[in-house]
């Protein structure tokens, strides 16, 4: 059954996208939007301005978007449990999302927001540069950076990210406060093809460094002596495993807000169908994770239509009893 | 290249709408209590398509399709009710998605906040103008101001009782509001003094701040009432209980909606809350106004 996964998986993204490109507040029906999307591959087909209008501005941007922002979580999840062997670990536990997110509320708190629409994402990936950068230099101890120290330093950084978060929360004015709360929940709207090129870079990055820490990370199964002697040059599969989560999740939180649950379940529902390896399970939790947002930020855009609803409300709320069923089917198995 | 498609989508919507549509717009979405009293208030209630959820007043708006949270609407949720102008308040956003908006060609009308009257009689004129509805504006705005001067002539302004206000915000301590605040303004204009002047906007309650402020009078909302478990829960408030046994205090409760609204009820708001501050007042009847009625 497991070899099944992959095509499950690209048939489950590519459902999503589509309902993400042909549902919405706006009622189009799904043949107009085809008629978009040939238009925009180059096809010489009629389409009609509105809806031209609301798939290439609004809809595609935003599907792309939730894509990216998906597929970065679910691999920043499944490298960091990889690393530190341990099925807690989620993108944010370096102290990225903690940083990300301080350097996006900083930018509310001083009005960096009325520079423009960059100034955010760019103090949010700033500050998760910035997180990781102080907990690998926190946690280097000659040349070597322990697991267990790296993982302390992520506390020590995402506490203190909290309590900054915190004093900014506290002194800044009921408007800002609205706005940073608002942010906190995590949300896609505002999609935007600009929004998409600050974030493509760095999941395209991360998902190109996927076959070079897979072996590795099967490697680390075993214990980081175990490793090395297995010919790992565990102290740079480390690093480059950190810079990738953070660039990706740097990236997304900037630009989305901290969304949790995606980069935490998606890898162990992934291992729960295709099983522990890294050569499946880090493209597969891309891709589930991708689906996984494209979907849920569809739901998010139509359930209180014309309202909506943050995304990661509706990733916690979907997922979490979904993979409560999947661990009731297979506490068997994994008590086993 | 998006700004264009957009555009051209809005060409095609406003040919829709007919020809003088960019004039007098015909759907008219709004983000902003305030503004939602002021256009129902210029007759133009029938044009609304969509408000925001802090647009709570008079009654017939919250049966409209609902925008969301002020700060958190949707483009496609806004552009699906086919608006032809979207009026929304300085406080409306996020900026992203009021950019996609006006590329998408919508017309944007925003309005200064302001806590002060006078910034409402200038919003009145203001939203006419954009509604197409200058002449009731006039005359809106005349009956605001003339209600006004007569309650603010008559606000005994001696003597300023102090006054503390309560807001409860979900969980949590309940906050209660520095300078720079509607409620604060609120007060000022009623001829009573802010108890709070050591911070701005909302922070939670300390007891000993509370005793600090010495205030002679607690208000707060009726939600806040409700939350807390009834006045007499607030009223036991260690805070509260402390200065109750030192000094004469009273509580009242309001409705923030037309409290602190900065909308066209604005003049009957100051005058009942000078009736709370200043029981012994001689206040101005103001006359029965039909943007006062709930059920317009």
């Amino acid at each position: 059954m497991t070899h099944r996964v992959e095509p499950a998986v690209a048939a489950l993204l590519a459902a999503s996208l589509l309902a993400a490109l042909c549902v919405g507040p706006l009622n189009l029906p799904a043949e107009s939007v085809g008629r978009v999307l040939a238009r925009l591959a180059g096809l010489p087909v009629e389409a009609d301005d509105r809806a031209i209008a609301v798939v290439s501005a609004l809809r595609l941007p935003r599907a792309v978007l939730a894509a990216l922002v998906g597929a970065g979580l679910g691999v920043g999840g499944a490298v960091m449990q990889g690393l530190f062997r341990n099925a807690l670990a989620d993108p944010g536990i370096l102290g990225i999302s903690g940083g990300a997110s301080l350097g996006a509320v900083s930018a509310i708190y001083f009005g960096a927001a009325s520079f423009g629409i960059w100034a955010m994402p760019f103090a949010g990936f700033a500050g998760g540069l910035l997180a990781t950068n102080v907990v690998s230099r926190l946690a280097r101890t000659e040349g070597r950076m322990p697991v267990a120290a790296l993982l302390l330093s992520g506390i020590a950084v995402n506490a203190f990210a909290m309590a900054m978060m915190g004093m900014l929360v506290y002194s800044s004015d009921d408007r800002q406060l609205r706005d940073i709360t608002v942010w906190l929940l995590g949300s896609l709207s505002g999609a935007s093809w600009q929004r998409v090129t600050l974030v493509a870079p760095a999941v395209a990055l991360a998902l190109a460094a996927l076959p070079f820490l897979a072996r590795a990370l099967d490697a680390l199964i075993l214990g980081e002596r175990e490793a090395a002697n297995l010919g790992v040059r565990v102290e740079r599969v480390k690093r480059l495993a950190i810079a990738v989560v953070a660039m990706a999740t740097g990236a997304v939180v900037s630009v989305a807000g901290p969304i949790g649950f995606v980069g935490l379940v998606v890898p162990h529902v992934v291992r729960l169908a295709a099983g522990a390896g890294h050569r499946r399970l880090l493209p597969l939790s891309a891709g589930a994770g991708a689906a996984l947002l494209a979907g849920a930020d569809t739901l998010a855009r139509v359930v209180v239509a014309p309202a909506e609803l943050p995304v990661g409300l509706v990733t916690a709320a979907i997922g979490a009893p979904f993979f409560a069923l999947l661990l009731l089917r297979e506490k068997a198995r994994l008590g086993a | 290249m998006r700004g264009v498609l957009l555009a051209a989508f809005a060409a095609a919507a406003l040919q829709a709408g007919g020809a003088n549509a960019a004039e007098t717009p015909q759907r008219i979405a709004v983000a902003g209590s305030g503004l939602t009293e002021i256009v129902v208030a210029l007759g133009a209630g029938d044009r609304l398509v969509g408000v925001d959820t802090t647009s709570l007043f008079p009654e017939r708006v919250r049966r409209l399709p609902q925008l969301g949270y002020l700060r958190a609407i949707a483009a496609e949720g806004v552009l699906s009710l086919k608006p032809d102008m979207l009026l929304a308040s300085e406080d409306a956003g996020p900026p992203a998605v009021l950019a996609q908006l006006a590329s998408a060609g919508l017309r944007i009308v925003r309005a200064q906040e302001g806590y002060d009257p006078e910034a409402v009689v200038r919003r009145v004129a203001h939203v006419g103008e954009a509604i197409g509805r200058p002449e009731a504006a006039r005359a809106l705005e005349g009956e605001i101001a003339a209600d006004l001067a007569r309650v603010h002539a008559a606000v005994p302004r001696g003597n300023p009782p102090r006054v503390l206000f309560l807001l409860a915000a979900g969980a949590g301590a309940p906050l209660v509001a520095g300078r720079e605040t509607a409620a604060a303004a609120m007060i000022e204009y009623a001829g009573g003094r802010n108890a709070i002047d050591g911070y701005r906007g909302y922070k939670p309650l300390s007891a000993e701040g509370a005793v600090e402020a010495a205030p002679d009078l607690v208000l707060t909302t009726d939600t806040t009432v409700r939350a807390l478990g009834g006045m007499d829960a607030v009223r036991a408030l260690p805070a509260f209980g402390t200065l109750a046994a030192t000094k004469k205090l009273r509580f009242a409760e309001i409705d923030p909606v037309y409290m602190l609204g900065f909308g066209p009820r604005i003049a009957h708001a100051v005058r009942e809350l000078a009736r709370i501050l200043h029981p012994d007042a001689a206040l101005p009847e103001l006359p029965e106004r039909a943007w006062l009625k709930a059920d317009r």
